[in-house]
């Protein structure tokens, strides 16, 4: 008769020898990858390290390139440089130095390349590169030649640029003389700036303030100056009216100059005594913070015409609608094209990009900064001409898809584009968002 | 005379050292030099803003002016984050010279300077950002009342892209076969054409013309043609 022990002792030693042999499998299966493992090949050393001075610039940086020669056995990349003379005399172990410990993505490519920035311009400076295995194992290290970085005197890459501007500037000073000469520089009318002198006296007879915004930026932004311009004007008008003028600035130096510019209009005018310095004010570097005394301040004083001339972000629509809300009559300017939207929609009248920067020259009525703008439409029609020629080699590269019709459309249309690439690309824009 | 010669000169020469940068490089540290001499103004200017935040603020409350109540919120908002950044209080101390107090770091919300601008400036900054949603949604009921022909379509464009951008949209026109004829019915390509074409190019045509505004209006300041920015004599 089997007991019940005795079976459990007899699953037992089954149990274990079930699990002997699953230790000796596991041992077996480790024993034969061990010795992968500990073969995994080092990865072969960088090729071709080479270093040069990074073009168009002030000096400062060094170009760095190698070739990868096994890209699978490569994980990363470790760049040192060598010390510098004065790191040498405040460590005098200090022969190499790490610079950057680059990952996979600097060997996905056979080809690879790092800027090395802030090297020094008064002496040579030497690299080496070891290739980083999978396993971190790090290659043998190859040196390059000593490079040192200079500085350009000019910037090739900005060719396109410097004779867009050339060209522009040319065509500005020529018109500007020709006005002087007396050619007619008759402008279309813009109606927001027609409107200022509706605004102003509209508040002066409803016996409520102007409250001019002169944007969120510093006077180191042509918005700004810009909008100072306009303020001007506004300032000469309401001296006119004997309105009172409100100026609420975000900057220190933009509060100044407003100053400056308000006096000045009083002064034109010949009522220097009706200025109030106490009128233009300084309220908060801080982006909210100055719309929230703005919008606060409207609501309270519900001043009749509101003009924002300047740079503005997120801040416009809150302005816009605030004034909206008062029913004040809005006159807004400003070049950032991510906020015009927003005050065309709740403002009565929008200078819109350029047209805010002809504002000073439409409002002085002087015939040298007339002249001036039309020197600026030559610009445009240079924009347009490219623009059409660029519409015309796209279109005759579709239709004639192959031929030589199409590899010239192909080479004007290459040609126009890098050329506007290069100019506009590079000037920025300036324009951002909230 | 002086009063106006001399701001025209510094503005002009200014200008014109920083467009030389641009294209000589090795120039640069005289632009650097220029950016630095703003700095330094605007620094000095600080203080006449901070001077001026002083004055209007405690004129409003001694004359118990309407909104006085705020004028001395903020004047005591002005004095705390000011002591607070002088004297770095609870300032995390600085790795290589931890006995020297002030050069400790006041980033970190140990600091009490830290502290005021994590958990009381930028939740209110915060706030008043969250407010643009409702005047968007404000301004657009007014822009897209269906005025005119211009206004309708503008309604009608908005109304397009709102409802490709929702799933709704892209259920309606799912059934479209992607390789078909009328593709470009689908959701993803009506909203392709619209902010690609129409919007890109009418945005191209804004930056162009403010690049060349730029250039006109930076050329009439440094050749002192519009001098409506400098003072009068």
């Amino acid at each position: 008769m089997i007991t019940g022990p005795m079976i459990r002792s007899k699953r037992s030693v089954h149990m274990l020898a079930t699990q002997a042999a699953f230790v000796a499998a596991w041992g077996c299966l480790w024993s034969m990858t061990l010795p992968c493992a500990m073969a995994s090949p080092m990865p072969p050393a960088a090729e071709n390290v080479r270093l040069s001075d990074v073009p168009d610039d002030a000096g400062g940086a060094l170009l760095l390139q190698w070739t990868t020669p096994a890209l699978e056995a490569s994980n990363g990349v470790v760049i040192e440089r060598s010390a510098t003379a004065k790191e040498i005399a405040k460590d005098p172990n200090a022969t190499w130095i790490e610079v950057e410990r680059l990952g996979k993505l600097a060997v996905l490519a056979k080809e690879g390349s790092y800027t090395l920035k802030g090297v020094s311009n008064s002496e040579d400076t030497r690299v080496r590169v070891a290739i980083l295995g999978v396993d971190g194992e790090l290659a043998e290290f190859v040196e390059s030649k000593p490079a040192r970085p200079l500085a350009s005197f000019y910037a090739w890459k900005r060719t396109p640029l410097l004779l867009v501007v050339g060209f522009v500037s040319l065509a500005v000073l020529v018109w500007v003389a020709l006005a002087r000469r007396g050619v007619s520089t008759r402008i279309r009318r813009i109606a927001a700036l027609d409107a200022v002198d509706e605004a102003v006296g509209r508040a002066t007879e409803m016996g409520r303030a102007v409250l001019f915004v002169p944007g969120i930026q510093d006077m180191n932004d042509i918005q700004t100056i810009a909008g100072l311009t306009v303020l001007g004007r506004v300032a000469r008008t309401a001296a006119e009216y004997d309105a009172r003028l409100e100026v609420p600035t975000c900057r220190s130096i933009v509060m100044t100059a407003a100053r400056e510019t308000v006096q000045s209009a009083h002064q034109a005018v010949g009522r220097p005594e009706t200025y109030s310095e106490g009128a233009i004010n300084y309220i908060t570097d801080e982006q909210f913070g100055y719309v929230a005394y703005l919008a606060g301040h409207m609501t309270r004083e519900k001043p009749a015409a509101c003009f924002y001339m300047g740079a503005f972000y997120a801040e416009s629509l809150v302005l816009a609608e605030n004034g909206n809300s008062i029913g004040a009559i809005q006159i807004a300017g400003t070049a950032e094209p991510s906020q015009l939207p927003f005050f065309v929609a709740a403002c009565d009248y929008t200078l819109i990009g350029e047209e805010f920067f002809a504002a000073s020259a439409y409002l002085s009525g002087e015939r040298d900064q007339l002249g001036s703008i039309k020197g600026q439409d030559v610009g445009k029609a240079l924009a347009l001409a490219a623009i059409v020629v660029g519409c015309v080699c796209a279109t005759v590269a579709v239709i004639f898809p192959t031929g030589s019709v199409s590899d010239m459309a192909g080479t004007i249309f290459g040609v126009t584009q890098s050329f506007f690439d290069g100019s506009l690309g590079s000037s920025g824009g300036g324009s951002g968002g909230g | 005379m002086l009063k106006r010669v001399i701001p025209l000169v510094i503005l002009s020469a200014s200008g014109l050292i920083l467009i030389l940068s641009y294209f000589s490089p090795i120039t640069e540290s005289l632009s650097e030099t220029v950016v630095s001499w703003f700095n330094i103004l605007a620094g000095v200017a600080f203080v006449l803003g901070a001077g001026n935040l002083l004055a209007v603020n405690l004129e409003k409350i001694s004359s118990r002016r309407p909104g006085w109540a705020y004028a001395a919120i903020t004047l005591v908002s002005f004095c705390v984050m000011l002591i607070a950044g002088l004297v770095k209080w609870g300032a995390v101390p600085n790795a290589d010279h931890p006995n020297v107090h002030l050069a400790g770091s006041q980033d970190s919300t140990q600091a009490a300077y830290g502290w005021a601008y994590e958990y009381v400036l930028s939740p209110l900054t915060a706030t008043m950002f969250g407010l643009l949603a409702f005047y968007v949604a404000s301004a657009a009921f007014r822009a897209f009342r269906a005025k005119n022909f211009e206004a309708i379509l503008l309604l009608g464009t908005a109304f397009i892209i709102l409802l490709v951008q929702i799933a709704l949209g892209a259920m309606l026109t799912d059934w479209i076969p992607a390789n078909s004829a009328f593709a470009f019915l689908r959701a993803e390509s009506i909203k392709a054409i619209v902010t690609e074409t129409f919007q890109t190019a009418g945005m191209r045509a804004i930056m162009i013309g403010i690049a060349l505004g730029t250039a006109a209006t930076s050329l009439r300041l440094i050749l002192g043609i519009d001098r409506a920015a400098l003072a009068k004599d």
